[in-house]
């Protein structure tokens, strides 16, 4: 029952189609930025290596390396502040939690490709919301 | 009625307002409540309103907790009916688990009436009350947020201690009320001006920013907030993606 009402009431702040995509793709993270009351859209583009959580509450993290380093950024899935996810190329993996990724440097950093995998709506373009 | 409700805390989550804020809420399971008695200064010296929530199985319920919201045929009723006594009130109900009462004027209110969370509709904040989750004997870290000793710097076997008690021969003693450990928890709190972030009454429940006292599943006593200046009404504008 407890179960019940917190799903009823996450779902009034869930987005009704989440982005499709999973652990191992590189996506393109569209972000709104918020600079005073003018809004613009940020990208960063990485490959996901976890995803955690579930509800309101469910996060995935974006891992890219810049300027030969690693940088890892965490999303709430559901967080208006991201209007879209865009997966650019899904890779064969076999864990949910690519930790290792970090242990590695240069060529060794590539997933293989998972090849012929149509994702359902994999770009998912949230209604704005609130505007 | 000063305005309250009874209720039931269901658990914690987080929703976003529309700039993407996280709001960290509790969602409350609050009434619906019956009034089960009402006192009043004539018979009872003070005003108050008595409240019940959520039904008791009738196995469960004493024959004094049925004969509270129901009228029982007793020897005892007789007896005062023969005598010319009117009959008290009584909510006409299932028995209750959870019953409290609340101090305020009465006027407009009946036995029996039902009592449900869209009285809070124009509440700003609550006060919330309710029962801690207990600690058991608990030493005076987590009881009182002492900071312990030293991890090394030649500390032994006294990490998680307090350190001195006091001073030497003068005053020569502990002085009352030296914080220590004891038992923690299990005890009734009030958590004060809690914003009411949003209101589904449908589904009788209230979702309050922040945390309120006691386990998933405990009970609630939810009063309008009496902090002082009042608080503005301020909804958040929930993202409502659903």
């Amino acid at each position: 029952m407890t179960q019940k009402i917190m799903a009823l009431v996450e779902k009034t702040c869930t987005k009704k189609k989440p982005p499709q995509f999973s652990i191992g793709d590189t996506v393109d993270v569209h972000c709104r930025i918020l600079e005073g009351d003018k809004e613009r859209i940020q990208i960063f583009s990485g490959t996901v290596i976890a995803r955690s959580g579930a509800g309101t509450r469910e996060m995935f993290t974006v891992r890219r390396i810049v300027a030969g380093e690693g940088v890892e950024r965490k999303f709430p899935v559901h967080s208006p502040r991201i209007a879209k996810i865009v997966v650019k190329r899904s890779g064969r993996v076999r864990r949910a939690k690519l930790y290792y990724l970090r242990q590695r440097v240069g060529k060794a950093t590539r997933l293989r490709e998972r090849h012929g995998v149509v994702l359902p709506g994999a770009e998912t373009e949230e209604t704005p919301q609130g505007q | 009625m000063s305005m309250g409700l009874l209720g039931r805390k269901i658990g914690m989550t987080q929703l976003f307002d529309q700039d993407g804020h996280v709001i960290p809420v509790t969602v409350i399971e609050a009434g619906p409540c019956h009034i089960l008695q009402i006192k009043t200064l004539d018979r009872d010296g003070y005003e108050a309103v008595q409240l019940g929530f959520l039904d008791k199985p009738r196995r469960l319920a004493r024959r004094s907790e049925r004969g509270h919201v129901a009228r029982l045929d007793s020897k005892r009723q007789k007896a005062l009916q023969a005598a010319g006594l009117e009959p008290l009130a009584k909510a006409d109900c299932e028995p209750k688990r959870f019953i409290r009462e609340l101090r305020g004027p009465v006027e407009g209110l009946q036995v029996g009436q039902m009592v449900r969370v869209d009285i809070f509709e124009n509440v700003p904040a609550v006060d919330v009350t309710g029962i801690t989750k207990g600690r058991g004997f608990a030493g005076a870290m987590k009881r009182h947020g002492f900071h312990g000793q030293g991890a090394s710097h030649g500390v032994k076997k006294v990490h998680r201690h307090i350190g001195s008690t006091g001073m030497n021969t003068d005053p020569h003693h502990t002085f009352k009320g030296k914080r220590m450990a004891g038992h923690f928890g299990n005890a009734r709190r009030t958590v004060r001006n809690l914003q009411v972030v949003q209101i589904l009454p449908e589904n009788n429940l209230l979702i309050v920013k922040g945390a309120v006292p006691g386990p998933n599943g405990g009970f609630l006593l939810i009063r309008e907030t009496n902090k002082l200046p009042r608080p503005a009404l301020n909804r958040p504008a929930l993202a409502n993606q659903g």
